[in-house]
């Protein structure tokens, strides 16, 4: 009987301390926090071009992330790529008329949208289409403009 | 002469013929067998008190070796990723990269490894023993299925310890990354966890693992009480199923970490 008992004990602790396991990896080592579930709204914004965002790049103002790109479509009437993103309920106050940048973190970071506060009295709201995008600098578009513009220069 | 090399190369082809279809018909009798232990676990379920004694067996007494193996392997990944990465000036990094690789790889992987080592060797050996002694067969004259009895619940407290054994290691895994990254090589600390918190996900990296070593714990579970019980009924037929249970363990958590790491992440 007194063994059953240390048995029991032994194996409550043990199931006891991988279920401890797994929330210290739920919590502390993923990003479990904020909007994971369906809560927030939903914008969509077009671009030209997207450079190398993809889905779950942050979406940010100010440096804060406040959302996430949800999904990447195509629009083949428009030929522009739609990118819709998903922002937290708690950032409800952003101007209609922000806008929205494809930016880079760092030299070797991933892409990222960047949005610009607007001065309107109106706030976005779930469904709605930022009108004002700023399309992902290609790097090697940047650099045949540049060249060109020097090869212009020495004429 | 040249009569002589064809009748080589002609035995030869027997030999791997004959390995062939030997490995062919274990391969098939282990799928069976498999079959048998799932059919059979409701009745073992019935008796949860069997199942806890095994996970105590498996998984308890296992816990020591996997808690030491994760924090020294934690440590390592943390010292190699900081030799490497200060060089580009990127050893904040070092606890994402102990994490994506504890999490995805190595918890699981490690696990199983050292799982058939400490308990799988422990599950064959004491059924091929329980058959050699003729414990097997005086149960069936009993009337005791020797499978749901002994077998499954063997086979379930390993099923069952696996995943837990593998979270574990991950978790102390990352403790160990974190004393040697934070602790004595003095990265950031919180460079260290946001760029973790950043780059790790829940339903990608925890999750693949932790059904990954799901599956591990199948495997290993089942190809230890698989060489026990059908291991040849001698003191040399036990030490040898062991030995194999072992081997074969090693080998197919490899095989199936390559093909589920293809499946959950995918190379597409």
């Amino acid at each position: 009987m007194q063994q059953t008992r240390a048995v029991e004990l032994g194996t409550g602790l043990f199931v006891f301390m991988g279920i401890l396991a797994l929330f210290f990896l739920a919590t502390r080592v993923t990003s479990f926090d904020s909007y994971s579930g369906d809560e927030g709204y939903e914008l969509t914004a077009r671009f030209d071009q997207i450079g190398t965002l993809k889905t779950r790049s942050p979406v940010s103002i100010s440096g804060v992330q406040i959302g996430r790109v949800t999904s990447i479509d195509f629009d083949v009437e428009r030929l522009e790529a739609v990118v819709s993103i998903r922002i937290s309920s708690r950032y409800n106050r952003i101007p209609a008329d922000s806008d929205a940048r494809i930016l880079t973190s760092g030299i070797l970071g991933g892409q990222y949208i960047g949005l610009q506060p607007g001065g309107a009295d109106e706030y976005f709201r779930d469904g709605d289409e930022i009108a004002f995008t700023q399309s992902a600098v290609v790097l090697e578009q940047l650099i045949s403009k540049y060249l060109f513009e020097r090869g212009g220069d020495g004429d | 002469m040249k009569n002589d090399s064809a009748r080589g190369l002609n035995r030869l082809a027997l030999e791997i013929g004959y390995s062939l279809r030997g490995f062919l018909q274990t391969f098939g009798a282990g799928q069976i067998f498999l079959l048998r232990l799932i059919i059979n676990s409701p009745y073992a379920l019935a008796r949860p008190r069997l199942i806890i004694k095994q996970v105590y067996v498996t998984g308890v007494q296992s816990l020591v070796v996997i808690m030491l193996a994760g924090l020294f392997v934690g440590m390592v990944l943390a010292l190699q990723g900081y030799l490497t990465l200060s060089k580009f000036g990127a050893e904040d990094t070092i606890g994402m990269v102990a994490a994506l690789g504890l999490t995805r790889e190595l918890g699981p992987v490690v696990t199983a490894l050292l799982f058939a080592g400490r308990a799988g060797t422990a599950l064959s050996s004491e059924i091929g023993l329980m058959r050699a002694t003729d414990q097997l067969s005086g149960m069936e004259m009993m009337a005791v299925d020797p499978i749901k009895r002994v077998v499954v619940p063997r086979f379930l407290g390993g099923v069952i310890a696996m995943p837990l054994l593998a979270v574990i290691f991950s978790a102390m895994g990352i403790f160990g990354a974190w004393l040697e990254g934070v602790i004595i090589l003095g990265v950031d600390e919180g460079a260290f966890w946001s760029q973790m918190q950043a780059q790790v996900e829940l339903g990608q990296d925890v999750m693949s693992g932790i059904i990954k070593s799901i599956f591990f714990g199948v495997a290993a579970s089942m190809l230890a009480v698989f060489e026990g019980y059908n291991c040849v009924p001698t003191a040399e037929g036990v030490g040898r199923a062991t030995t194999r249970a072992v081997v074969h363990t090693s080998l197919s958590v490899l095989v199936l970490n390559f093909m589920l790491t293809a499946w959950l992440l995918g190379g597409t």
